[in-house]
């Protein structure tokens, strides 16, 4: 399969993820699309750790590339630890506000 | 054509699909189910790329745990009755037009790389991704990362629980 396959689809949902945050207004679905783009990359970064040269023959089989799947083991653990403390601050500014809609949340004073 | 390609077509499609229902759907409900379909196709992926434990935790962490945690939320929250406010149609069009125009920067740049033709993605083979050498890359070489990763889960749990406090 060409790295280009992988790096069109990626980018495809990494940019998808993008206009969600820009054009949704409820603050959940815009926490739900930053987490389409933390996999966008991760994605893109198993398929890069899986890249070789055309010119390699088929027989042989790299040994690096483990750098980076452990690369995206700590980019899911990063994510989940965002998660928690972000959906905690969202609950907590339901709670002030009676609304998730980010327009309602540009002031952040009272 | 393999059976290896249709499953990458289809599996691309699958997400894509998924991912435009995601920012489009009208109820967050529908938009966190819609996500999880995102997140098999792309464990799907890694089960195509060979990397099964990531494809593993992928579906534990993220379709298991994260989305979980999201529809908690959502369904703690009364988002019946919230009021309305005025949609303004241009800020979609613009971010909608933004990101199209960033996609398309990204896929120009990629194709204008010059070595690019000459890389392939080895699918199907390879132990790389194989959870006994994964094991022993993060115990040797990153272990000092996997325990500054704990320290980071412990302050987050405190740090949600401390958010989460109702204040007397």
């Amino acid at each position: 399969m060409p790295v280009s396959y992988y790096i069109i689809l990626a980018s495809a949902l990494f940019c998808i993820g993008v206009a969600g945050v820009l054009t949704r207004r409820n603050a959940i679905i815009v926490f739900m699309c930053i987490e389409l783009m933390l996999n966008a990359v991760n994605l893109l970064l198993v398929a890069f750790s899986k890249m070789q040269n055309i010119a390699t023959p088929p027989g042989s089989v790299s040994v690096g590339g483990s750098d980076a799947q452990i690369f995206v083991f700590f980019i899911m653990v990063v994510a989940a630890a965002e998660v928690s403390v972000g959906l905690a601050i969202i609950v907590m500014m339901y709670r002030n506000v009676h609304s998730i809609d980010i327009n309602f949340l540009n002031r952040l004073k009272n | 054509m393999d059976i290896t390609t249709i499953v990458f077509w289809f599996l691309s499609a699958l997400a894509l699909f998924s991912a435009i229902m995601v920012i489009t759907r009208k109820n967050p409900i529908f938009s966190v189910l819609w996500l999880i379909i995102v997140f098999f196709a792309i464990s799907g992926h890694y089960l195509l790329l060979n990397a099964q434990f990531l494809a593993v935790v992928n579906i534990i962490v993220y379709a298991g745990a994260i989305m979980v945690l999201f529809l908690f939320v959502l369904m703690m929250m009364n988002l019946e009755n919230l009021p309305v406010v005025n949609k303004n149609i241009w800020m979609k069009f613009l971010g909608v037009i933004s990101g199209g125009l960033l996609l398309c920067i990204l896929v120009s740049t990629s194709k204008s790389a010059a070595d690019m033709n000459l890389k392939t993605i080895i699918m199907k083979e390879g132990n790389i991704g194989l959870i006994e050498n994964l094991g022993k890359v993060l115990f040797t070489k990153y272990a000092l990362p996997f325990e500054i990763s704990s320290i980071l889960f412990l302050s987050a749990m405190v740090g949600a629980v401390v958010i989460g406090k109702k204040e007397s």
